[in-house]
């Protein structure tokens, strides 16, 4: 009996020296040199050219160069791999001066034919490769392939015509059609330009579709070589555990500051946090703004300007959303200024038009105002020769946070109240955000709708053409001449041209009323504050670089 | 005895093939699919039919039953739809994650539930049998996630004694032939990665063994207080036999004959996956796994994920049934 007692106090005797020698053991986990950064999962692939989710973008974006980029912190079109451009009369070519000295990280140079090998590989990409989850932004942005698999768009869809190299440094691209925000998407790092004698060595290519009808690199390009421009490179990625970067000594601009960046997938929002506040990790992306809080002191906390847009979407195939003075009844009814500061953790900003404010195209004059008034939105019921109250269908997500909706939930009740009060009878409808929710809006089953945008390249055509330049079944409306401008405004390549259209479609927007836009929602990003040289950018990872970070 | 285990290994085929039945027709009824979970915020009607296609989602349902049953038995169970890599990789990499973790709450809930459940028994009724009984009311009644939290927040974030996430230190690069990371340091002969790995299985361990160490020390507490009034502890005694030798040999013996069977049941529900925990404490192991698959509609992943923990939950039950025969030898099986 003794005997177990004496077991026991052995036993918590042995524990405490165990955690006291581990309490010895722990170091901070980093080294001056070395920055640990937690991402919410592993990326999916590595190949800039085949991934679209935000996590494999941003190892991208250090590995990675295009032609052109984004300035840092903004959305202006900078000189990246190239280093000038011009378009032709007919707006068809694409002339651009490239870079000169520079080299891949494996050694071999850049240049006009490696440009080219490029585009042509993924214009050319083989039926596997083709598919919209793989090459997303190729099918995005130039919408056909040379050979399409069956039901692909082809050369007659594709934006894209062809590349011609002109000498060592100079490289043409040939459109199909006039488009001018093009430019901004191939200065993404989706569209990075990868080393050409890579590309072939580890057979980016390769890969079979399983009976499942997944595709699988057999080469190890997407996987564990792959080889750009960029600030760093690869050295090793083991799934689930660790992806890890070093600075790439022959990097031909200002050399990265850190050694090593390591990337760890953690999948839990508290658990990264804590990770944080325990020093095991010195920064991490997608802070929910309930954390925002806790964000201070040792830590430090970067909002990203917003550039996202959380509206409520009206379809106007549900009569009487069809009649202009209903959509007005309802800008009138809602009350943005309270959700937006009580729901969006300060990284919010009350929105009065689709584009956010950085950038351009936003209509900085002459957008119609609808200020809280829910008088006014009765008496546009009774003008539109409606009995009050009017019932609506409104559907908000569950089972999900969006920048621009951190809590839907939210955002709906106090909407509903709003509407409630204003002449109209809110049926109230929810359904979970993946799948069902989603795909209720895009086939356009919902009459009124809570519903978002957050932005893949910097362009407005990325917000406004997207929504509305085409008729579709999300909104249900026919607005030739809505189309025809924001066609107009893409094909545009003048910039000042451009901007003067898009604001011009920003303001008819705001006219015609297809959404509600309530909020411009940022991000929230933490460091360890003794993390320095970080520049957030609207554009979220697509446009942030570790080489400018240090410890100081 | 050999008869037995063949019986009980011949009987894994109906019920994987019902199982598999079950995991399929579930899987299916799920609202959704896995098409609009790849392909995410801008998915167009066209490129979900492509996918639907590509995937053979919009074949006839036996027909993906039969594909799925053909490719399981050849020792294929998918690929994962959310990143592209195998479900035996997948497993590969992630259940020796799961087994370490589990064991490491396993043994945790024998050492400490065993002692702290008999002492509770032998000091009945006292201020120690009260604590004991507190104790682990708490233990069960208290959510893994919020204890997690805690004690993350006690021993990592204030305290820095111990790590928050993860199953080794991030800057560490070590080999892990094995996957088990505690094997791998043991035959790299490398006593600092052991430390390590040590120090990162405490808190997950605690987390995901409080539930266990409290049913052990609940039900090692009740078995010691039937076995100790039995006839044959009483002769035992009678006989002049050390309180330590009764104890041992005639008390606890016995007395650990339904503790083997609580613990053998625990140890197949931790290795079906600590969802709560491994997410918590970022561990790379099943459990997250899955619970990632069920967000994404990641059919193969749940398909050949289910069924090889339904194959992990029937084997752990057939050895803790032989494992009775080891224990008490008065168990025949036949």
């Amino acid at each position: 009996m003794g005997k177990f007692l004496k077991v026991g106090v052995a036993t918590i005797v042995v524990a405490l020296a165990a955690v006291a020698a581990a309490y010895a053991a722990v170091g901070r986990s980093t080294a001056s040199d070395t920055l640990v950064y937690a991402a919410s999962s592993d990326p999916s692939l590595l190949d800039p050219a085949l991934v679209s989710d935000g996590e494999s973008i941003r190892v991208a974006r250090q590995v990675f160069e295009g032609l052109v980029g984004a300035k840092l912190g903004g959305t202006q079109i900078v000189p990246d791999l190239a280093t000038s451009w011009s378009v032709s009369k007919n707006h068809l070519i694409w002339k651009f001066q490239l870079r000169k000295g520079v080299k891949f990280s494996d050694g071999t140079p850049f240049n006009a034919a490696a440009v080219c090998f490029n585009f042509t590989r993924w214009y050319h990409f083989p039926a596997p490769l083709q598919n919209a989850s793989l090459s997303y932004y190729w099918n995005t942005v130039f919408q056909g392939f040379a050979n399409p698999a069956s039901g692909n768009p082809g050369p007659d869809k594709s934006l894209y015509r062809g590349c011609k190299a002109r000498g060592q440094y100079s490289v043409s691209l040939i459109l199909t059609r006039p488009s001018s925000s093009f430019l901004a998407a191939i200065g993404t790092p989706m569209f990075g330009i990868a080393s050409p004698t890579a590309l072939k060595k580890y057979q980016a290519d390769a890969g079979t579709v399983d009976a499942t009808g997944v595709f699988h690199p057999t080469g190890t390009f997407a996987t564990q070589h792959p080889i750009g421009t960029g600030p760093y490179m690869v050295q090793s990625w083991t799934v689930g555990s660790k992806l890890v970067l070093v600075r790439n000594p022959n990097y031909w601009g200002p050399k990265a500051k850190l050694a090593r960046l390591i990337f760890v997938p953690i999948g839990d929002a508290s658990a990264r946090l804590q990770a944080l506040q325990s020093g095991e990790i010195q920064g991490f992306d997608n802070v929910d703004p309930t954390q925002f809080g806790q964000i201070t002191g040792k830590f430090k906390l970067y909002k990203r300007p917003p550039f996202t847009v959380g509206y409520i979407g009206i379809n106007q195939s549900f009569p009487p959303m069809d009649k202009l003075q209903v959509r007005q009844a309802i800008a009138y009814a809602i009350n943005k200024g309270p959700v937006v500061k009580a729901f969006y953790g300060g990284v919010g900003t009350v929105a009065n038009q689709f584009l956010p404010p950085s950038l351009f195209g936003h209509a900085k004059t002459g957008v119609p105002s609808y200020a809280y008034d829910p008088n006014k939105s009765k008496q546009l019921l009774q003008q539109a020769g409606l009995k009050l109250p009017v019932k609506v269908d409104f559907w908000y997500p569950t089972s999900i946070s969006r920048p621009y909706m951190p809590n839907p939930t939210n955002n709906f009740q106090a909407f509903a109240a709003d509407l409630n009060k204003a002449g109209f009878q809110v049926v109230p409808h929810s359904g979970p955000w993946r799948p069902d929710y989603r795909a209720g809006v895009q086939h356009g089953n919902y009459q009124l709708f809570l519903f978002g945008w957050i932005d893949d390249f910097a362009d407005p055509a990325n917000f406004l053409n997207v929504h509305f330049g085409s008729e579709t079944p999300q909104f249900g409306f026919k607005n030739p001449s809505l189309f025809n401008l924001l066609a107009k405004a893409d094909a545009e390549t003048d910039p000042e041209a451009r901007t003067a259209l898009y604001q011009q479609a920003s303001v008819q927007v705001m006219k015609f009323l297809p959404v509600i836009p309530y909020v411009w929602a940022g991000f929230g990003i933490a460091f360890d504050s003794n993390v320095k040289g970080f520049i957030p950018s609207p554009a979220g990872t697509v446009g942030e670089t570790f080489a400018t970070v240090y410890y100081g | 005895m050999l008869r037995f285990v063949v019986r009980r290994l011949l009987l894994l085929v109906p019920i994987l093939l019902g199982l598999s039945i079950l995991v399929f027709a579930w899987i299916h009824a799920l609202p959704g699919s896995p098409a609009e979970s790849l392909l995410g915020e801008h998915a167009t009607p066209q490129a979900v039919a492509q996918i639907r296609h590509e995937y053979g989602l919009d074949r006839p349902i036996y027909v993906q039953y039969w594909r799925y049953l053909d490719t399981t038995v050849h020792g294929n169970l998918g690929t994962s739809i959310a990143t592209t890599r195998t479900v035996t990789y997948e497993i590969g990499h992630r259940f020796p994650a799961t087994v370490e973790l589990a064991l490491a709450a396993i043994l945790l809930a024998v050492f400490v539930g065993v002692p702290l459940g008999f002492l509770a028994a032998k000091r009945y009724a006292t201020w120690f049998d009260n604590a004991s009984l507190i104790a682990s009311l708490i233990g069960i009644s208290i959510p893994i996630f919020f204890l997690g939290l805690i004690l993350k927040y006690i021993f990592a974030v204030k305290l820095h004694w111990l790590p928050s996430v993860g199953r080794e230190s991030i800057l560490a690069v070590r080999p892990h032939p094995t996957n088990f990371y505690v094997i791998d340091s043991i035959v790299e002969g490398d006593p600092g990665a052991l430390w390590d790995t040590i120090r990162h299985l405490v808190l997950p361990a605690i987390a995901l063994g409080s539930i266990p160490l409290a049913i052990v020390t609940r039900i090692t507490r009740a078995a010691v207080l039937d076995v100790q009034n039995e006839d044959y502890v009483r002769t035992a005694r009678a006989k002049g036999l050390s309180p330590l030798v009764v104890d041992r040999r005639h008390v606890l013996r016995n007395a650990l004959l339904p503790v083997s069977t609580i613990i053998g049941l625990q140890t197949g529900l931790l290795l079906s996956g600590a969802v709560l925990t491994e997410t918590i404490f970022s561990w790379p192991g099943v459990g997250s796994w899955l619970k990632e698959a069920i967000f994404n509609r990641d059919y193969p992943v749940l398909q050949g994920g289910i069924l090889f923990l339904a194959v992990v939950f029937v084997v752990v039950n057939l050895i803790v049934d032989l494992s009775y025969a080891i224990i008490n030898p008065r168990i025949r099986l036949s």
